[in-house]
């Protein structure tokens, strides 16, 4: 079989402590990169970039960062909206300030923010665990969005409470057109994710998990809970914020705070279910799944010639995401991307799993 | 038999009470350097309470512990951690999520310092540092004689394996002082004999003092120097392992003789 | 003075059914450990089939009753299709699930009775009439609707008191409560334990949605309201019954109060969120609730 580790001898811990050890994940990760990278924009269309491949990179980015907190720290939060919107709306501030600054610095800007909103709202996270921190993580989720609406300058006082990003160049390079954007947002979230990936595989990722696995035995062999804890708040919405920023800045172009509404806190965290809690691989495709869907659900039973009104469409969807989410919580609790690691293992000794 | 001299660890008049329930009662003793310790004694008599105490899980409302001639009395688990405390559970308190390699290697990270930004893009300084430690790690599964495992997940690891994993996490923080509670709870003959194994070599090569709570009085005559009795949360005896064997309170704590 | 004693009134009569609903929470935290989540889609679930048997000529009564058994039919699905898979996995895998179900609910009873509000008319009295005349030489005006809704909910807590105490299910309920492992011990099915209470709680839900619905009409925006009982239930305490109720007051008085004093101050439409930050402030220095027991931890 071609998925093999035999003949791969690891002569240096540096070797094994790389991210892909074996040879046929590095080249199926290169090929992943450069169907993203030259293919699609090669042939995709205008559409599937701005309604599919956009959404699904800046979503998978949010999920990675509720990943950090949920999957990795073990910490539930209700509140992904409103760090989000945080993001959009300081590099909103920004970009507005200081026309002149560089798009990915006020990116990263906007990011550090939502980290400093995100360590605040996880102070709490050092007193109270589980279900009490899901519902402090609420207080963030309605509070910020009603900061965001009720003060006018946070929108520069326009009207209708509603942001729309100005012109974006990049180096001389304007970013307007679907292709140039995808790009952007392809760099920004494949560094990003390589980041985290490094991260979580750190010290500091171990830390995270070990709170996660037992707080308790992780205070007692060294690691500081104040620390590890708020570093994983600060992580995790520093992604979150940068994928609300791109969201508004390079999906919608325009977007008022309620888009980002406890609803979309909901789907990113089902993306995280689905996908894998714990897992890099799993945010992406979580999201890919949650993302394609509602898509799915509204042209499929049109094909089949059936007539579903617009409502109904919405309601099914709500039944179908709550049967998948309880499906997937009883039948594979590690989500999609541990199918995938499962399928991997079973390769690795295929034609003799004994 | 072993003499020993300089005073690693003093608990002094130690009380601790739950509301009303007292735990610990004006408990005094002294763990010696380089020496392997036993705190035995009945169910419920305060063992893991008093572990608890010097590694500043539980805060004792009286008395004072003096750790490498420094005194103190509140403490949180972390710092006890950074002066060199490490330790081992009752029940096990493994990383369940989490390989047998990447939970020794959480016994590491008080000694590992980059910061998340070169973490995060795996600069040199923390792909070094990662490397270093690995080494390190590589030495305790050598040890431990757990290389087969390295990969697997501590969750789907046997019970006395599990046990063996954790030995290795503690010993990963190269503490100078190491609690050992029940570290042969449920164990087989065998992995008895492998586990006294580890402790004494341990201790022997390392030169780590040892305190250890274990019910098995074979394993505690067998591999420690001194024994602390506890019955009820005060202190019977302390003592080398044939004075207390020979202690009229101990044998009536035991056997539940006279009253 | 007057006007403050008619916003805390106020307050306090919506805390009320805050407290209704925290109460189906508790009952299901107390008896399982689960962290119910869907309890507000149980509420809209269970007020869309009230209405809607209303809506389609069946008497109010019958449609009580109706409603009563697609509850009890509803608990016995989430048994036997969600909890019994789900048995010994981790309380957030559960409260996860718990979201599934709630998302399932909403989008099922929409599908079924669609999203129009509609109106819950059944004779309850909807007027506002002055009460204690002229204390302090001014009136004070209150929603009887809020006053039925308070004596409805006072009659559940005492009907649920006297069910939990005397009945024989009540006993096992708080066997099950105090120690899963020994109820199933001694020969409790825990199983059918926990179809009974989420059934219980369904019917109080129903209750809580009856009251909602005649107050604001029956609509999704119901399921987001009881999302207010977690900050109750978090003052309160996951496992205590009169925690849920005082709870439920202070968050209710508070908000209410906070809007009308505060609001003014730092801009309107705080009720929003006030009674999550109260919520989190509190368990800042009190992390195990109003009435729960502190939390000794060991390993």
């Amino acid at each position: 079989m071609l998925y093999r580790e035999a003949g791969q001898f690891k002569t240096s811990y540096a070797a094994d402590q790389a991210i892909f050890p074996l040879a046929q994940d590095r080249i199926g990760m290169a090929i992943i990169l450069a169907v993203a990278f030259i293919a699609i924009p090669a042939v995709a269309n205008e559409y599937w970039l701005q309604t599919i491949m956009i959404p699904f990179l800046i979503l998978s980015l949010a999920a990675l960062g509720l990943n950090v907190l949920t999957g990795y720290a073990g910490q539930l939060s209700l509140g992904t909206g409103g760090f989000m919107a945080v993001g959009a709306f300081a590099a909103y501030k920004f970009a507005t300030a200081f026309p002149e600054m560089n798009i990915i610095v006020v990116f990263l800007i906007s990011g550090l923010i939502s980290a400093a909103v995100g360590i605040v709202f996880g102070v709490p996270s050092l007193r109270i665990k589980g279900f009490y921190l899901a519902v402090a993580t609420l207080a963030a989720q309605f509070f910020l969005l009603w900061l965001l609406v009720k003060y006018p300058w946070f929108y520069n006082y326009d009207p209708s409470g509603v942001i729309s990003a100005p012109p974006i160049d990049i180096f001389g390079f304007a970013i307007d057109t679907a292709v140039s954007k995808y790009m952007l947002t392809l760099i920004i979230v494949s560094v990003l994710a390589l980041a985290t990936k490094n991260l979580v595989r750190s010290h500091i990722g171990r830390g995270w998990m070990a709170i996660r696995d037992m707080d308790i035995a992780a205070e007692i062999i060294g690691f500081r809970p104040l620390t590890t804890k708020l570093s994983a708040f600060a992580v995790s919405s520093f992604l979150v914020g940068v994928a609300g920023a791109m969201y508004a800045f390079l999906y919608l172009g325009s977007v008022e705070a309620a888009a980002f509404d406890i609803t979309t806190s909901f789907n990113i965290l089902f993306m995280v279910i689905v996908g894998g809690l714990g897992s890099v691989l799993g945010s992406f495709i979580g999201a890919a799944f949650i993302l394609t869907l509602p898509i799915f659900l509204d042209n499929f039973p049109r094909m089949l010639g059936f007539e579903i009104s617009v409502e109904t469409v919405t309601h099914l969807q709500f039944m179908i995401f709550g049967a998948l989410i309880i499906f997937f919580l009883i039948v594979e609790p590690h989500g999609l991307a541990r199918l995938w690691t499962i399928t991997k293992e079973k390769l690795r000794a295929w034609p003799f799993p004994y | 038999m072993r003499e020993f001299n300089e005073t690693l660890l003093s608990v002094e008049n130690i009380s601790l009470s739950f509301g009303a329930v007292k735990a610990l009662t004006n408990i005094s003793f002294e763990i010696k350097k380089g020496e392997v310790l036993a705190i035995i004694g009945p169910n419920g008599a305060g063992k893991t309470s008093m572990l608890n105490v010097i590694n500043g899980f539980y805060h004792p409302q009286e008395g004072v512990i003096t750790f490498r001639g420094e005194k103190r009395r509140q403490m949180k688990p972390y710092d006890a951690a950074r002066q060199g405390i490490a330790r081992t559970f009752q029940n096990v308190a493994l990383f369940k999520g989490m390989s047998t390699l990447d939970n020794i290697m959480t016994g590491r990270n008080l000694k590992m310092k980059s910061n998340i930004l070169s973490a995060a893009f795996y600069l040199g300084p923390a792909k070094r540092e990662e490397i270093e430690h690995r080494a390190v790690v590589e030495e305790i599964i050598d040890f431990l004689e757990i290389q087969a495992i390295r990969k697997t997940p501590v969750g789907r690891l046997p019970y006395g394996l599990q046990k063996r994993v954790e030995l290795g996490r503690a010993l990963a923080a190269e503490p100078d002082l190491l609690l050992l509670d029940e570290p042969m709870a449920g164990m087989n003959l065998e992995e008895k004999q492998d586990m006294s194994r580890f402790i004494l070599d341990v201790n022997d090569q390392f030169g780590t003092t040892i305190a250890l709570i274990e019910h098995d009085m074979g394993v505690v005559m067998d591999i420690s120097d001194r024994v602390v009795v506890l019955d009820y949360g005060r202190k019977l005896a302390d003592g080398t392992p044939d004075e207390v064997k020979n202690n009229q309170e101990v044998i009536e704590a035991y056997l539940g003789v006279g009253h | 003075m007057a006007f403050f004693l008619e916003v805390l009134t106020g307050g306090l009569l919506t805390g009320v059914l805050y407290s209704l609903v925290a109460l189906g929470f508790v009952l299901i935290f107390k008896a399982s450990g689960v962290f119910n989540f869907a309890q507000g889609a149980m509420v809209l679930f269970a007020a869309l089939f009230f209405v809607g048997f209303i809506d389609l000529g069946v008497p109010v009564v019958l449609s009580a009753i109706l409603t009563i058994a697609v509850m009890i039919l509803l608990a016995y699905l989430i048994e036997r299709l969600v909890l019994s898979h789900l048995v010994n996995q981790e309380a957030i895998s559960l409260f996860m699930a718990t979201i599934g179900i709630s998302y399932f609910l909403d989008g099922f009873g929409q599908t079924i009775w669609g999203s129009d509000i509609r109106r819950l008319d059944i004779g309850l009295p909807q007027d506002a009439f002055v009460f204690g005349a002229s204390v302090l030489g001014d009136d004070i005006f209150v929603n009887e609707l809020d006053v039925v809704a308070a004596v409805v909910a006072g009659a559940l807590v005492a009907v649920l008191a006297v069910f939990f105490s005397k009945t024989k299910i009540g006993r096992a309920l708080r066997a099950v409560a105090d120690d899963h492992q020994a109820a199933m011990s001694v020969g409790i099915p825990l199983r059918s334990i926990w179809m009974i209470v989420w059934a219980v709680a369904g019917i109080v839900g129903l209750v809580a949605g009856i009251m909602w619905g005649a107050k604001l009409g029956v609509q999704f925006s119901l399921s987001l309201v009881a999302l207010k009982a977690l900050p109750v239930l978090i003052l309160g305490g996951f496992t205590s019954v009169p925690g849920a109720i005082v709870g439920g007051l202070m968050i209710g008085a508070g908000e209410k109060l906070a809007e009308v004093y505060l609001g003014p101050v730092i801009g309107g439409a705080i009720e929003d969120w006030f009674a999550y930050m109260l919520a989190m402030i509190f368990l800042l220095f009190r992390p195990q609730g109003l009435f729960g027991e502190k939390i000794i931890e060991r390993i």
